[in-house]
């Protein structure tokens, strides 16, 4: 094995990311797993900002994962809020019934 | 390989073993409890890549309070597992063919182009830091001198957050009983007390 350096991260966080687009792929009925995927694919940015801050040596990459984790929360905590209205108006979350719009 | 190398070929195997579960396990709940596996391993992936202060915000913050809020969200629901099952098969093929052309690119360009761009003798030795060095000091002075801006902004999101999803979730019951304090406090003697005259009698 090669000793660990920015691309032994980088390809961890681009084979994390390929195997949370294949999720969205696989579970296009679930909506709560394609949240969780959501989530696995902004590990997958972090993981690259906090390699870049540190093997160049350089703070402010660790301040973008601070807001991305924020901005992470806050869309986890509407999706999951917008879920839980649909589950109790429709009593299902499947993908595939939700094709009309009533504005 | 040293023993830093050990460590993190031991948690990135377990990083998307992890990601495989939470995308195969036919179970929700246990995709998030092996979501909350891969948020760990990646938290000590990032205390070796020196990042403490936002490895343990990950686990504190994120498992603390966000997966155990997907965890409330999916045991509360009831969720038919063999309906959101189907089609599982159907795509596997091209989600299995994307994925592997998505990642054999990145590695691609990662193993074989990254290099020359960034500069190899750069970015190939990690410096590490002394014992004096205070990850969460140098973040904090960051953080609040020439980033206070989109701080600022950042509470402000969270702060919508909240206010959406706590309008988007309550609902008024139409025959729920409530009490109107406003009416409560508006209320004189003479609607409530009514004061009887009536002659004494005697006992029987």
């Amino acid at each position: 094995m090669l000793s660990v350096s920015l691309s032994s991260y980088l390809t961890l966080a681009a084979i994390l990311f390929a195997i949370s687009i294949a999720g969205i792929f696989l579970n296009r009925k679930n909506v709560i797993v394609l949240l969780m995927c959501v989530e696995l694919m902004l590990l997958a940015a972090n993981i690259n900002f906090i390699a870049f801050s540190h093997y160049l040596n350089d703070p402010a990459g660790q301040i973008f994962v601070v807001f991305i984790l924020t901005v992470a929360a806050a869309e986890a905590a509407i999706g999951l809020a917008i879920l839980v209205v649909l589950f109790r108006n429709r009593r299902s979350i499947n993908v595939d019934q939700l094709n009309e719009m009533k504005g | 390989m040293s023993f830093i190398d050990f460590i993190f070929y031991i948690f990135a195997a377990m990083l998307i073993v992890a990601a495989l579960g939470v995308i195969t396990a036919r179970n929700p709940v246990h995709s998030v409890l092996l979501l909350v596996l891969a948020f760990f391993a990646s938290s000590a992936l990032w205390i070796l890549l020196e990042a403490e202060f936002l490895a343990i915000v990950l686990v504190l913050v994120y498992v603390g309070a966000v997966m155990v809020l997907f965890l409330f969200v999916v045991m509360m629901l009831d969720i038919n597992v063999e309906q959101m099952r189907s089609g599982f098969v159907r795509y596997l093929p091209i989600g299995a063919l994307v994925a592997l052309v998505l990642a054999a690119q990145m590695i691609w360009i990662v193993g074989a182009v990254g290099p020359d761009i960034l500069g190899d003798e750069s970015l190939s030795q990690s410096v590490r830091h002394g014992a004096d060095y205070s990850n969460t000091k140098e973040l904090g002075r960051l953080l609040y001198t020439d980033y206070v801006l989109p701080f600022e902004i950042a509470a402000v999101i969270l702060l919508v957050a909240i206010v959406a999803a706590i309008s988007l979730t309550l609902r008024r019951r139409p025959f729920t009983k409530y009490q109107t304090p406003a009416n409560q406090v508006k209320v004189k003697r003479n609607d409530r007390l009514k004061i009887m005259k009536m002659d004494a009698e005697a006992k029987e």
